[in-house]
């Protein structure tokens, strides 16, 4: 066995065995809860991948989570920690209203105005992340606190707004603000109901692996990321870098808010914090930042929450087991990513380098 | 301990947790979901429950899983429920599943966020399945034929319960901790305020808006505030009351409950509470349905609304601080609700800026519309909607 | 009975007495935090383990009727999450957050599950201790009943500081938060310094759970912390990784949820929405005032957020 097979073996046996693992031990949990965990393991099956009306759910929970994802998983490569990929998707949404609204006033045909939705989200979101960036750079400000709190602005925002001065009156007990036009909503794929925000998010975690990959920009930036101090001394301009990636990845948190509200809410309302932000950030780590592995994991994690109903319907599981199931998944699969070059049958007889660089990292 | 069904899964669930050995103290579970089987026979209704929140919240989400619960007993009627299902398009998902896999062919979607856009969607794709709404959103010739609303006049209740308060109230001055200034929850408050008004001119209510559904640290910190400032008698409109109730026991003054009844939280001050009945409401639609009537057929009214007198509410049982008076002027409030006797809103009714917000003379009746689009508070509320 | 009004003299008396009710599981949460980022982790899942706390206890409690048997159980419950991510998070190219935030999810995701039970039943309450034997004033009386929780998480502040300070221990935590290298030439091992970092810091959030089922709002449901756990990350570093300066953050941050409840009750009512969002809007500024790219921050354990080796 030659060693490149020995290595694309192991990066498909060790991600499979941590699904295995999780599984096992959710099993447990469940055998332990009073439920038999093969009919559990049979209806998971069904709901999330079984056909293609179920794998229809499994898509339609991924597509924000892969925007969202894209959001840490961006300025990751700077070495930057982000986890307000919340906060930049409500704004995402909240602007991509305000905008779909003043373009449809002037009467714009609907790609233009959809265009509109989608440049004011992303611009909203990528501000919002680049603010981040900059008190990162400018002010030294801890990335990850400044956007965890910014989270909780964004929300405070979002909620201030569609309960004060972007309300429509006659949204009467769920403050929400005037609806986009039927007209100018995203539609379904043909024959599906997955919307057009499963091409978006593919589209954008392909540019991004592209970017970061293939262009100048991302060789500066994976540069830079590996030591600042070394990017300053050769020249990079690291704070043009750390603004730029930093509103990349939140224009794309803020496209997924743009999504949200134009293929699915027509209206921007609290019911937009529905924690894609997280979902995201755990997406993005566990695809180790790489962007095409990111749209892998999103469908994993969408399968998991779509086979959420099914536990409780068919099992009589309560509705917190699905949390307990990802998270086992989640713990799971980041202890596996401990194990590469480290197990004895995937290592090649002459001794191997130790453990990739991180930012080498490859598909699941 | 509310139903037979729940009893196997609890047994098990001990058996479980006590497996766990570090949780085995847990002996006295209850509430552990039931298993509903897929679609049965031909003639077996299978219906799907819906609920945004955790179905044992002791409040807003329990209430109509114990409504939802009530059904077990009736024969031909099968059920499946999900419970903290968010108002995305994972609800249409669910539905959707509810559908498909469990054979459902009427869907109870109980959360007000639901409606538009999920329930409409799922409306236009299962033109064969019936949709009920808890919040009384339909229109006729707006929404699909197989929508229908449902929603009780709660403030009726609260109306009652004000009653009660005015009576209790040594300080005069009550409190009601509200989560959002949206209409349906200004209406309680202005309700129980005229309730408490109806025996007590002088009576003033201060409201505080949380500004979240359940929030417990602030709730409780806007009860402790209201105790504070005297206020004797508090009551919320929030998803879960649970705190607010406690912490009115431990300051030792009063409580009025709602959606549920809290009367074990506080066995000294719980006077009574606004509970919605929706067992019985839940019970008329499935008998309705095995009569082999529907929305689209229209042997179903697509608008079911009610108050005391169509069965929507129930009154918690009267605590030990309730006297007899007080009762008394209690349950004639409420045959005059029955009646039709009492209207609530019937003018003159000012705002609490000073302005006539219901002429003299003028009656507004439960299904007034104007009472749906509430946005003042009543003469006495403290507080502002801006 | 409450018999007088207060007026305008009640908020300031609110917040006092919001500040010292709702403080408690901030100060236990950041307490724990700061150990745990002294020895160079980050553990974001101190979310999970408040709710773990909160659930454990309120149920022990209800069960054997003992409250301090909870809180004990609590910190136990704590200890067992924060061994998951002490292990974890110390595992080669597994960083610290993401297991944070996957601990969040399963930590309340386990809490949630258990806690079903035990949302309905009332649990016997921690005892509070009153300061106010002098007064008749009953808002006075309840504004100065103190959970006994409060005065130990008082206590525990200086003594941390000390801890850091002067003990042997807590040379070895900061050595190992600081230059790990270094610790590892002088023969500390690092994976096991960090782990009793990391399972003490959340036994101290198992307590602050607590102290939020068993003292103030004193109930069980599954919103019952509103976030205090990611908070208590950011309030650890607004404190600049000082216990006894935890302490006084603690006391702001819980004084500030009882701002905007207070202001209303008197009347003050716009915006509270952005009331709501004060702590974090506040927080937020100071950081943004007090860094400087210039120099590191003082108190900063020097390996806090780089990569495992």
């Amino acid at each position: 066995m030659s060693d490149r097979w020995r290595s694309l073996l192991e990066k498909i046996c060790i991600p499979i065995g941590a699904l295995v693992a999780a599984l096992v031990l959710f099993g447990l949990f469940c055998a332990l809860a009073g439920a038999n965990p093969f009919g559990v393991y049979y209806s998971i099956y069904r709901a999330a991948f079984g056909s293609w009306s179920s794998f229809q759910n499994t898509l339609i929970q991924a597509s924000p989570l892969m925007l969202s994802a894209l959001c840490t998983a961006l300025p990751a490569r700077l070495g930057l920690v982000i986890i307000g990929n919340e906060g930049a998707l409500v704004l995402g949404g909240l602007a991509a209203v305000a905008g779909g609204l003043t373009l449809g006033g002037w009467g714009l045909p609907t790609p233009g105005v959809q265009l509109g939705m989608a440049l004011a989200g992303m611009l909203a979101g990528g501000i919002w992340i680049a603010i981040v960036g900059a008190l990162r750079h400018y002010r030294a400000v801890n990335e990850t606190i400044s956007s965890l709190l910014m989270n909780y602005i964004a929300i405070a925002l979002l909620n201030h707004m569609v309960n004060g001065p972007m309300k429509d009156p006659s949204s009467l007990n769920k403050p929400s603000t005037y609806p986009i036009p039927e007209m100018h909503m995203l539609g379904n794929l043909p024959g599906s109901r997955v919307h057009y925000g499963l091409v978006l998010g593919l589209v954008a975690c392909g540019l991004a692996y592209f970017l970061i990959q293939r262009t100048t920009f991302g060789f500066a930036a994976r540069t830079a990321g590996g030591n600042i101090r070394a990017a300053r001394v050769a020249g990079l301009p690291v704070g043009k870098l750390t603004l730029a990636i930093c509103f990349l990845g939140g224009a794309c948190a803020g496209l997924a808010g743009m999504v949200e509200v134009a293929a699915v809410h027509g209206r921007a309302n609290e019911s937009l914090n529905a924690n894609y932000g997280y979902g995201g950030v755990l997406v993005a780590f566990i695809a180790r930042h790489n962007p095409i592995a990111a749209s892998l994991v999103a469908l994993l994690l969408g399968g998991i929450l779509a086979s959420g109903g099914i536990l409780q319907r068919s099992h009589g599981l309560p509705d917190a087991t699905v949390m307990v199931f990802q998270g086992l998944v989640f713990l799971s699969v980041l202890y596996s990513d401990s194990l590469y070059g480290r197990l004895p049958i995937f290592k090649a007889r002459p001794a191997r380098p130790a453990s990739p660089p991180m930012a080498t990292a490859t598909p699941v | 301990m509310r139903n037979p069904t729940f009893q196997v899964t609890r047994r098990q669930a001990i058996r479980g947790l006590l497996a766990t050995g570090a949780f085995g103290l847990t002996v006295k579970l209850s509430g552990c979901s039931t298993s509903p089987t897929a679609a049965g026979g031909s003639d077996t209704l299978t219906a799907g429950f819906v609920y945004v929140g955790p179905k044992d919240d002791y409040g807003y989400n329990q209430a109509h899983a114990e409504g939802r619960a009530s059904l077990d007993a009736i024969e031909g009627v099968k059920t499946s429920e999900e419970a903290s299902v968010p108002e995305t398009n994972a609800v249409q998902e669910t539905m959707r599943s509810m559908i498909d896999i469990d054979g459902a062919t009427a869907i109870f979607a109980t959360s007000f966020g639901y409606f538009d856009p999920h329930v409409l969607a799922l409306a236009k794709d299962f033109p064969e399945v019936q949709f009920f709404h808890c919040g009384g959103m339909y229109q006729e010739g707006v929404h699909p034929e197989n929508v229908g609303s449902y929603f009780g006049y709660i403030d009726e209740a609260q109306y009652v319960a004000g009653v009660v308060a005015a009576h209790a109230s040594n300080s005069k001055r009550l409190g009601f901790i509200a989560a959002k200034p949206i209409p349906q929850v200004l209406r309680n408050v202005n309700s129980f305020t005229l309730g408490a008004r109806s025996i007590d001119p002088s009576i003033t209510t201060q409201v505080i808006f949380t500004g979240d559904w359940a929030d417990p640290v602030r709730e409780a910190e806007a009860a402790n505030s209201m105790a504070d400032q005297g206020i004797d008698v508090l009551t919320c409109h929030v998803d879960s009351p649970k705190v607010v109730i406690e912490t009115a026991e431990r300051r030792g003054i009063f409580a009025t409950g709602y959606h549920a009844n809290q009367a074990e939280l506080a066995p000294q001050g719980y006077l009574t509470g606004a509970e919605w009945d929706w067992s019985n409401v839940y019970k008329n639609y499935v008998s309705l349905m095995q009569e082999g009537k529907t929305l689209m057929n229209g042997g179903i009214p697509h608008l079911v609304r009610g108050g005391f007198k169509d069965g929507f509410l129930k009154l918690s049982p009267f605590g030990p601080a309730v006297s007899a008076s007080a009762q008394q002027a209690a349950e004639a409030a409420q045959a005059q609700l029955v009646s039709g006797e009492l209207v609530i809103y019937k003018g003159e009714i000012k705002d609490n800026k000073g302005k006539t917000v219901i002429a003299g003379g003028k009656e507004l009746g439960q299904t007034a519309v104007e009472l749906e689009q509430m946005n003042w508070l009543a003469e006495g509320v403290m507080g502002s909607v801006g | 009975m409450a018999t007088e009004a207060l007026g305008l003299w009640g908020v300031p008396l609110a917040i006092i007495a919001g500040t010292l009710r709702g403080s408690v599981p901030f100060l236990f949460v950041s307490l724990g935090e700061c150990l745990t980022e002294k020895s160079g982790k980050i553990n974001l899942g101190l979310e999970g383990t408040l709710l773990m706390g909160a659930m454990s206890a309120y149920a022990v409690s209800y069960l054997t009727g003992s409250p301090w048997l909870g809180v004990i159980t609590a910190g136990i419950a704590g200890m067992f999450l924060g061994l998951i991510h002490g292990w974890l998070s110390q595992q080669p190219r597994v960083n610290d957050v993401a297991v944070g935030i996957a601990m969040i999810i399963f930590g309340s995701g386990l809490a949630f599950f258990l806690g079903k039970p035990f949302i309905q039943p009332s649990a016997p309450q921690l005892p509070t201790l009153s300061l106010a034997g002098w007064t008749q004033i009953p808002q006075l009386e309840s504004a100065l009943s103190i959970s006994p929780l409060f005065i130990l998480g008082v206590a525990i502040a200086p003594l941390m500081q000390w801890f850091f300070r002067s003990s042997r221990w807590g040379l070895l935590v900061r050595a190992v938060g600081d230059s790990p290298d270094a610790a590892k030439a002088m023969g500390i091992s690092i994976f096991k310094v960090r782990m009793a970092s990391i399972v003490a810091g959340s036994f101290l959030a198992g307590i602050g759970g607590a102290s939020l089922s068993l003292f103030y709002p004193g109930s069980w449901s599954e919103r019952i912390s509103s976030g205090q756990g990611l908070m208590a990350v950011a309030l650890v570093i607004f404190a600049r990784w000082n216990p006894v300066q935890c302490l006084y953050a603690s006391l702001l941050f819980g004084g500030a949820q009882a701002i905007g409840p207070a202001m209303q009750s008197v009347g003050i009512d716009a915006y509270y929405y952005l009331f709501n969002a004060s702590p974090y809007i506040l927080t937020l500024l100071i950081m943004v005032i007090t860094c400087s790219p210039k120099r590191t921050l003082t108190g900063a354990p020097g390996s806090l957020g780089q990569a495992q080796e």
